[in-house]
């Protein structure tokens, strides 16, 4: 089927460019059908790449080697849940998996919106499938996932072990899925500014899009943290890493535009704010991909030998040339219709904080780029590291905590000195109370991380204030019971309470966060069997190693484990019991190393013990020191090496005598293992008790929670119920009655 | 106050932040960071007490472990060249022969092995593996 | 095999996006707006500012009730709002009329 792949990319690129021709010719000569027929280019390319990807993810589940990018990242013996995930681990899977779910989420919003704001539709078809052009260009002539080898190996390489992880599934389709559903409000904005049509119907349309990929980049972004955390064995949920940074970029730029296309569909400003930071995203979320799969972080000369550094540059180049051409053309539609009335008002508030998102997005940039910003400027890489984002990140997230309690508890234009005292008054007594609790308590180490719980504390009473009166508001009316009362004034408000929601998410994960990091214990040690070592005041001791080898269903060796029970006690009480495992996997065949090293010589994992409840985690991976088991090792290299030397060609071919040796091989790398039991050797630890890891991950699920809430229902079972009751409505006989119905928020709809 | 007026000291306030922010972050970048180098930059500009980030990848067949230490040899990505690096501290999982990594180190008092500061080992992202291979 | 299903999928592609150019083509060279199906783009725009300002009311009215509006505020800022969301479906009716009376 690998032709068909193929010819399918190539037939993709040609529908693309097509659509493009095609849209464009329609909507500047005024012939509809023209659209239409771009717009069906956009659904086709879809198809086109679903068949493309169906091929690609048969391909896989067969194991059929003859693809030169399955032998190359998976294997007969992967497990199938695996081999699904396996093609976004390859590069040329990657791009394919981008322009897929680019074509499927460009078909959505272009289903969406095909009877409405068609030119403006017209030409986003056309920078969508600009996108698409660009990318299926990529994988067919620079990264082809369908290109093929006639000599198969009878084995693949198998995914990286590291890869192997539940979150690795739904973790790369999450983030692509974010990256290009930020190419959808970027084309719509394009259109409304080629068009001229700025007012607020393209933001209407498209600002549930910015939300959805707000949603799906946030969702990957605390996957990949959590992976991190549970499977790389260094004990962190994020290390900012250009990769991680790539994500979160695009992310902050986008939660900056939800905030701020508020003021603009309530107030008619900012026009040129939102549209640049739309455009902003947009362009990030390319940069993302850029940073990810070119390598040009690593070092500035891979940019060079990297196939796809110069194209991606040329487009980047383009975005952001052709958008700031753009919003200078139209600098005048884009004037504002209104001004700021007061500082102390809630756009006052989205205003700043939209400031400190972009502060935050600019450090990170300049941070992440320094090593080439400065090999370009004095010829001498500089690497500055995860320390240098602290002194910055820290005090602009403490800002934007406080903005976000205070967002939600201010009014929209107009506060007077007593509202704010009786909206403020609980949430800062709250804030304050944490603080006195906490410096009496003798917490006051980490200033940083004490002001980080007081925030946070004021943002979840503040948030809890708003529910509590909202049910209590509309309880005053209905008489209904108080939980029933909260939970239709939410149902009914979905967008506020979906997203003061998020703010107490958000609350809770930063106070994660900064526990986390503040009060993290950590210690290596070296241990015997039967040795205590003590962290932070839990003894834990290393009772006893085990082993494992494991074997693959041919009988081959597929990896070799290390590890240890250890029991967690705290003043004499049994805490937990947990166990650690290192892995070591065979390395692919390599001149040098002999049959019995390449078992220890693959890469390693770690399976991490850990113990996790509310108040904190106890964390701890094994690091088996091989070095005892060196002489064997080499003892029985040579042993099989002069083994083979011993025979003739026509022996060592021979199945049967390859059976023996292997059977052989394995008998000596059982018994080699067995020594880490028999004989057990001292062996290092890291152990870390870790404060409140778990509020992270509960605050990024509220945070999703949250995003749905304020997300749904998807518009297209909301337009038609939305379309019947405007027109109800806006019966032309009665302009005044829909504005006099009162206490609209407060009931059901019909 | 007339509102233009406030306009202005507003944008006056804006603009001096973000001026602060910016000279605090080149500031910052310029004195906190190290060099980062690779194998031969390093061999050639070494000073002792200096420490520099060695980027490069681990080469193939090197990694042994001496004790507590880890000691390996990171190959210049471009010239078949490589130096010995002892390491002791946390080997975070991705750490294998053929991959990128990066170390802070500092040139030795005596013999040709670097000396890794402890726990600064850092390895790419494995979702970059593919683009290394690639590149 | 695989030229059956590459010409297949090849065949069902053209005849799907050619199927708009194959229709009769009834209004060549009349301005976007009357052509694309959308007959009423101005009204639409004016539809979703309406529809924003009945949100931002609603919001006004549920920030009194939870207390974040003072009474006076809430009076001063409902009443611009009302006139406002009224300038608005005054326009929707002149564009409705425009649109149903062209001339």
């Amino acid at each position: 089927m690998a032709p068909v792949g193929r010819t399918l990319l190539i037939l993709g690129l040609v529908v693309a460019v097509y659509g493009i021709c095609a849209s464009i010719y329609g909507v500047r000569t005024g012939r509809p059908q023209w659209v239409d027929s771009g717009r069906r280019a956009v659904y086709s390319l879809a198809g086109l790449m679903t068949v493309a990807w169906v091929i690609l993810e048969a391909a896989f589940l067969r194991s059929d080697f003859t693809f030169n990018v399955v032998w190359q990242h998976s294997s007969t013996t992967t497990p199938t849940f695996y081999k699904l995930a396996a093609p976004w681990s390859s590069q040329e899977g990657s791009l394919l998996l981008w322009v897929w779910l680019l074509s499927l989420w460009s078909s959505l919003i272009l289903f969406l919106t095909r009877r409405r704001i068609r030119d403006i539709a017209a030409y986003a078809t056309a920078v969508l499938l600009g996108f698409a052009t660009f990318f299926v260009s990529l994988a067919a002539f620079f990264a082809n996932p369908f290109t093929t080898t006639s000599t198969p190996p009878a084995q693949g390489s198998g995914l990286d072990p590291l890869l192997l992880h539940p979150t690795m599934m739904i973790h790369p389709p999450m983030l692509y899925s974010g990256y290009t559903l930020l190419t959808v409000p970027f084309a719509f904005a394009v259109g409304a500014l080629i068009t001229g049509k700025l007012g607020s119907e393209w933001i209407a349309l498209t600002r549930r899009f910015a939300l959805a990929s707000w949603l799906f980049l946030g969702t990957g972004i605390v996957l990949g943290a959590l992976w991190s955390y549970t499977e790389l064995g260094w004990g962190g949920y994020w290390a900012w890493d250009p990769v991680e940074n790539a994500a979160l970029m695009p992310w902050l730029c986008i939660t900056a535009f939800i905030h701020s296309v508020m003021i603009q569909e309530k107030r008619g400003m900012l026009k040129v704010w939102n549209v640049s930071l739309v455009l902003g995203s947009g362009t990030l979320a390319i940069l993302g991909t850029f940073l990810v799969r070119s390598g040009i972080l690593d070092s500035i000369h891979a940019f060079g030998a990297s196939t796809l550094g110069v194209p991606f540059v040329a487009l980047l180049a383009l975005m952001i040339g052709g958008g700031l051409g753009l919003i200078l053309w139209r600098r005048r539609l884009l004037a504002s219709e209104a001004r700021l009335d007061s500082l102390l008002s809630r756009e006052a508030v989205f205003l700043f904080q939209n400031l400190v998102l972009m502060g935050m997005v600019v450090v990170i940039f300049w941070i992440t780029f320094f090593p080439l910003i400065s090999e370009a400027v004095t010829g001498n890489k500089i690497s500055v590291g995860p320390p240098a984002f602290r002194p910055f990140i820290v005090p602009l997230a403490l800002v934007l905590v406080a903005l976000a309690g205070i967002g939600p508890i201010i009014a929209w234009r107009r506060v007077t000195a007593a509202n704010l005292r009786r909206n403020f008054l609980l949430p800062v007594a709250a804030g304050l109370a944490c603080l006195v609790v906490l410096l009496a308590d003798g917490v006051d180490s980490r200033p940083f991380a004490l002001a980080m719980f007081a925030l946070g504390t004021f943002v979840l009473v503040g948030v809890v204030q708003e529910l509590v009166r909202g049910a209590a508001a509309r309880r005053a009316m209905t008489r209904e019971a108080p939980p029933l009362a909260l939970v239709r004034v939410i149902r009914r408000n979905r967008r506020r309470y979906g997203g003061y929601i998020v703010h107490a998410g958000l609350a809770i994960l930063l106070i994660g966060v900064a526990a986390s990091s503040s009060f993290q214990h950590s210690r290596q040690v070296t241990l015997t069997p039967g040795q205590s070592a003590s962290v932070n005041g839990y003894a834990i001791r290393y009772v006893k190693p085990t082993e494992h080898v494991a074997t693959d269903r041919s009988g081959a060796l597929a990896s070799i484990a290390f590890g240890a029970v250890l029991k967690v006690s705290r003043g004499g009480h049994r805490v937990t019991t947990l166990r650690t495992v290192r892995r070591f996997y065979p390395a692919p065949l390599t001149p040098g190393v002999g049959p019995i090293s390449i078992a220890f010589a693959g890469s390693a994992d770690s399976v991490v013990g850990l113990q996790t409840n509310l108040t904190h985690d106890i964390w701890t991976v094994i690091n088996p020191n091989l070095a005892p088991l060196q002489g064997r090792i080499n003892q029985g290299d040579r042993v099989f090496e002069r083994l083979m030397q011993s025979l003739t060609p026509a022996q060592a071919a021979q199945p049967t005598v390859r059976n023996t040796i292997a059977t052989e091989q394995a008998v000596a790398i059982n018994g080699l293992s067995r020594q880490f039991v028999t004989h057990p050797w001292p062996v290092t630890f890291l152990l870390i008790v870790d404060p409140l890891v778990l509020w992270i991950w509960i605050g990024a699920a509220i945070i999703v929670f949250g995003g749905l809430l304020a997300l749904w229902p998807i518009p297209v079972l909301l337009r038609s119920r939305s379309r019947a009751r405007s027109a109800v409505r806006s019966h032309p006989a009665s302009p005044r009655e829909p504005v006099l119905d009162h206490a609209t928020a407060m009931r059901e709809p019909a | 106050m007339d509102p233009s007026r406030k306009r202005v000291i507003r944008l006056v306030v804006a603009l001096s932040a973000a001026l602060v922010l910016a000279s605090a972050l080149v500031y910052v970048s310029f004195t906190a960071g190290d060099r980062e180098v690779t194998a031969s930059q390093l061999l050639r500009v070494a000073r002792p007490g200096q420490s520099y980030i060695l980027a490069g990848t681990v080469l193939v067949g090197s990694v042994r472990r001496e004790g507590q230490a880890l000691v390996f040899r990171i190959r210049d990505p471009r010239l078949r060249l490589s130096v010995p690096v002892r390491y002791s501290g946390i080997v975070p999982d991705p750490f294998a022969a053929g991959r990128a990594v990066m170390v802070t180190v500092r040139e030795p008092s005596a013999g040709p092995t670097f000396v890794g500061q402890g726990n600064s080992l850092t390895t790419k992202c494995p979702s970059k593996y593919q683009a290394q291979a690639a590149s | 095999m695989d030229l059956v299903v590459i010409m297949v999928l090849l065949g069902l592609v053209v005849v799907f996006v050619s199927a708009p150019l194959r229709r009769v083509a009834p209004s060549v060279g009349l301005p976007p707006e009357m052509t694309t199906g959308d007959p009423e783009p101005e009204l639409r725009e004016l539809e979703t500012a309406r529809d924003a300002k009945l949100r931002e009311l609603r919001d006004a009215e549920l920030d009194h009730r939870t207390g974040k509006l003072s009474d006076q505020d809430y009076q001063a800022l409902d009443a611009s709002l009302r006139a406002e969301a009224i300038e608005i479906l005054r326009s929707m009716d002149q564009a409705r009329d425009h649109a149903e009376h062209p001339g």
